[in-house]
């Protein structure tokens, strides 16, 4: 019954959110501000995190390859279909829970605690569209990020496979190239647009609905790290399940 | 003008306003005082709408908030400026930012006009060289002015203060309640105060409510209030070792 008022009032929350639009100017500064803070601001432990995957990706496969008869350029085409269909969209995702979910509460909370929310009700302004539209337009971009993930992935792969000595450049660029499917991108771009939905979404609801002080500050942004990763997952497997299986 | 007639809230089943009524004045400085846990706060939240009450209702200058539609209480809602307890000032914005956050969501003025507005309700507090400073940067006095300034900068008919001088040395604590007391005459508004602090009564108390477990106990102004043979109120007043020493001396005859 907890979980059920929970889902009822995240609703709630969303009707809310689009509902008596903040002034248009007002709106387009808050949009760019939290593209810097939520996009630009994840950018470097997007492109360190990717090239690394990646890296190790390659490494596995190619320490896994024993046998003679399984050509070199498996390395690549593992590399790319793991770091295209889930590291790149999944894993990113779950550690952005963790970056931008931690954030966006923990943001929000303390403008509940030290009662800015009701600053801006009482002043007429309707809160949740003015404080998580922006974050849910700002998310907006988010498959950029994994775009660039999925490059750094697949160049970390590059990398460790050639430099390390598992595979030569040629066979890693005819393995990238092998047996290719142009909709897992579009597979991989709809998760991606849906987890940045979630991103925006839970964490704003376990910020604005908090009561407490700082102490819960720190609850809020912890269980929106865990309900963020749960949701993630599951919807992962609900999409894949639905997009990909015939 | 602000008439409360038969106010009833309760949360959780817990009735916490049990039937308030009764009236602040235009252009004077209403206080709602009484003990932690008395209901105070939630009545200044049932009065900025922040709370829907269960019962009975609140009318500004004649205009019941329960019976308007959403767009007419958030009409009504942008002629009220609230001074909140811990000034609930935007971390993220400057001093002017912060004072000009009003202005820039009501209304469609060029931004030369609005910093005119900004600077003058920053003169008005006595605020000056912190236009560009961050809440965190500045005194909590000075965050009490800026969030007095944010309050006036629209004109609001309507003025909420919940606890002003709470945190505030005593000297600042007086500055900040005779400012108030000033913007109320000044701009003939309807100032409403929570707090708790005697001083704050003596000073600007022209209209005094005293809550006691939800309940309306006493209401009166700064000079009744000292004279007064409510058990509760006097039990509130003289709480104080300096106010005991008062009565004291006054039972004394000295």
């Amino acid at each position: 019954m907890f979980y059920l008022d929970d889902i009822g009032r995240y609703v709630l929350m969303l009707k809310g959110v689009f509902s008596r639009m903040t002034k248009r100017s007002v709106l387009k500064t808050l949009i760019f501000k939290e593209i810097d803070d939520l996009i630009i601001g994840s950018l470097g432990i997007t492109i360190f995190l990717a090239f690394f995957i990646g890296a190790v990706v390659a490494i596995q496969t190619a320490l896994n390859l024993t046998s003679p008869l399984i050509p070199k350029n498996l390395i690549a085409f593992a590399s790319r279909q793991s770091v295209i269909l889930e590291f790149a969209p999944t894993f990113i995702s779950v550690i952005m829970a963790g970056k931008v979910g931690s954030f966006i509460t923990s943001s929000i909370g303390t403008m509940r605690v030290t009662e800015q929310i009701d600053a801006l009700e009482v002043m007429g302004i309707n809160s949740l569209n003015y404080l998580v539209f922006p974050k849910i337009i700002a998310m907006l971009t988010y498959p950029f990020v994994i775009a660039i993930a999925m490059f750094m992935g697949i160049l970390g792969a590059y990398v460790a496979g050639v430099y390390g000595g598992f595979v030569s450049s040629t066979e890693f660029l005819s393995g990238l190239r092998e047996e290719f499917i142009p909709f897992h991108l579009v597979y991989a771009f709809i998760k991606t647009f849906f987890f940045a939905f979630l991103l925006a979404t839970i964490p704003s609801f376990h910020g604005y609905y908090m009561k407490g002080g700082a102490l819960e500050v720190g609850k809020a942004s912890t269980s929106a790290f865990v309900w963020t990763t749960v949701v993630i997952i599951i919807s992962n497997y609900i999409i894949t399940q639905l997009l990909l299986s015939q | 003008m602000i008439e409360v007639f038969d106010l009833h809230k309760a949360f959780n089943g817990e009735e916490i306003l049990k039937g308030i009524t009764t009236t602040f004045s235009r252009g004077k400085t209403n206080l709602i005082i009484g003990t932690s846990g008395s209901g105070k706060t939630v009545f200044l939240k049932c009065m900025l709408g922040l709370f829907k009450p269960e019962k009975g209702k609140i009318c500004y200058d004649g205009e019941a908030y329960s019976e308007l539609d959403e767009e007419d209480q958030r009409a009504l809602r942008e002629k009220m400026g609230m001074v909140f307890q811990g000034s609930a000032l935007f971390d993220s914005m400057t001093v002017e930012e912060n004072v000009m956050f009003p202005l820039k969501m009501f209304t469609r003025q060029k931004k030369d006009e609005m910093l005119h507005r900004v600077n003058e309700a920053l003169d008005r507090v006595n605020l000056d060289n912190a236009n560009k400073k961050l809440p965190s940067e500045i005194s909590g006095g000075m965050q009490k002015r800026v969030a007095i300034a944010r309050a006036i900068v629209t004109r609001p008919k309507y003025l909420f203060c919940d606890e002003p001088n709470s945190g505030l040395d005593p000297k600042t604590a007086t500055v900040i309640d005779n400012l108030i007391q000033e913007i109320t005459i000044d701009y003939d508004i309807t100032t409403v105060i929570n707090t708790h602090d005697m001083n704050s009564v003596m000073e600007i108390g022209e209209k005094i409510v005293f809550l006691k477990n939800g309940n309306l106990e006493w209401e009166g102004d700064k000079t009744q209030i000292f004279k007064t043979d409510n058990e509760a109120v006097t039990d509130f007043v003289y709480s104080s070792n300096l106010f005991q020493k008062v009565r004291e001396a006054q039972l004394k005859g000295l």
